[in-house]
């Protein structure tokens, strides 16, 4: 009974979305196409950064970014203190994984390739595909590499801390130096050297780098308390 | 593009998307784990993202980056870089929320040790 319910209620749905997104037309120009030109126009002549997604969430949208980054800790820590668990009860992996000698040795070798592929995606951030959260991403994704095929390969959570709070500290400083120096919060107050160059855009890859380390640091403690969770007898 | 070709697309594209968030939130609706209505709002996010993604795009677009082959081809026409960037927030968001619910799933699991929703009498509608 319930079941017809819901599919009545989605085929009800999924007939409103089709006729109105149809009738919108894919490839059509439909949003203000100023916006769009004004963000192009801007990215490429001011600013000297190639990614215009990374220009936007960087330095159009930066306060939004340094927003996004805090509802990041503040699940993080949600999460932390959810499963909190006394002192004695910590210590043992829930989550084993009798791994073969080939998945051991193997994830050994690239692990390195991926924390440099990671580092490589945020530092071009401004220039290529990807940035700070998708390079982080991948850096944790490493550290779930190591974290499945060493039973007893352990993250220390002093240093997480200490790595998440210091690129925090980063974002909300070159912000700071914004506010001194241009005028605004998170103004661009360096120079924006030539387009398609490793160093241009002014402070986009300064902050990219401070946000890819601050979202690696997250996930891999988010990894590492999942995985340590003890399961119910 | 052909026309005809280029209106199949249309309609696949914005079908598709529809009918991923479609699924997900029949997942979150019916299904009796936990576990299985948080994948499924998951799915449904994912569906929405799609969604935002493919209204950006512009016939003939590329994606918007000024890279060297940008600066001398002679396709000029860049897509909407405005979605991109929402989805890009959007998808943190969609983890950090992904996240609390699976932490209070396995908070929920270590008291009540079972994941049906029937069992756990406090969440039934």
């Amino acid at each position: 009974m319930k079941k017809v319910i819901v599919i009545l209620l989605l085929a009800a749905l999924g007939f409103y979305l089709g006729t109105t997104f149809f009738n919108i037309g894919f490839g059509d120009p439909h949003f203000a196409n100023g916006v769009k030109d004004f963000y192009l126009k801007e990215t490429v002549d001011n600013l000297h950064v190639s990614n215009t997604v990374t220009s936007i969430v960087v330095n159009f949208r930066g306060f939004d970014t340094l927003g996004e980054v805090t509802v990041l800790f503040l699940a993080v820590t949600a999460l932390g203190s959810i499963l909190y668990k006394r002192r004695h009860e910590v210590g043992t992996r829930s989550v084993l994984f009798s791994s073969s000698s080939v998945v051991t040795a193997g994830s050994k070798l690239l692990f390195p390739a991926v924390i440099l592929l990671g580092v490589y995606v945020f530092v071009h951030g401004h220039l290529s595909p990807g940035g700070g959260f998708q390079g982080g991403v991948i850096i944790a994704t490493g550290f779930l590499l190591m974290l499945l095929s060493y039973e007893n390969y352990s993250v220390s959570h002093k240093w997480l801390s200490i790595v998440e709070s210091l690129a925090g500290i980063v974002f909300a400083g070159v912000g700071l130096l914004g506010f001194i120096n241009g005028g605004t919060f998170l103004q661009n107050f360096l120079p924006t050297g030539v387009l398609n160059n490793l160093f241009s855009g002014g402070v986009i890859p300064i902050i990219y780098i401070a946000v890819g380390f601050k979202v690696a640091a997250e996930l891999t403690g988010v990894i590492y308390t999942v995985l340590h969770e003890k399961g119910v007898k | 593009m052909d026309s005809s070709l280029f209106q199949l697309l249309n309609y696949g594209v914005y079908g598709t998307a529809i009918l991923v968030m479609l699924i997900g939130l029949y997942g979150a609706l019916v299904k009796k784990s936990l576990l299985k209505v948080v994948i499924g709002l998951s799915v449904m996010e994912s569906g929405l993202n799609l969604l935002i993604v493919a209204l950006g795009y512009l016939k003939g677009g590329t994606a918007p980056i000024f890279s060297e082959g940008f600066l001398n081809g002679s396709n000029k026409i860049m897509v909407d870089p405005v979605p991109q960037a929402l989805v890009l927030t959007a998808i943190v968001i969609g983890f950090g929320v992904t996240a609390v619910a699976l932490s209070l799933v396995i908070r929920l699991y270590r008291h009540h040790g079972t994941l049906n929703i029937d069992e756990i009498r406090n969440l039934k509608w």
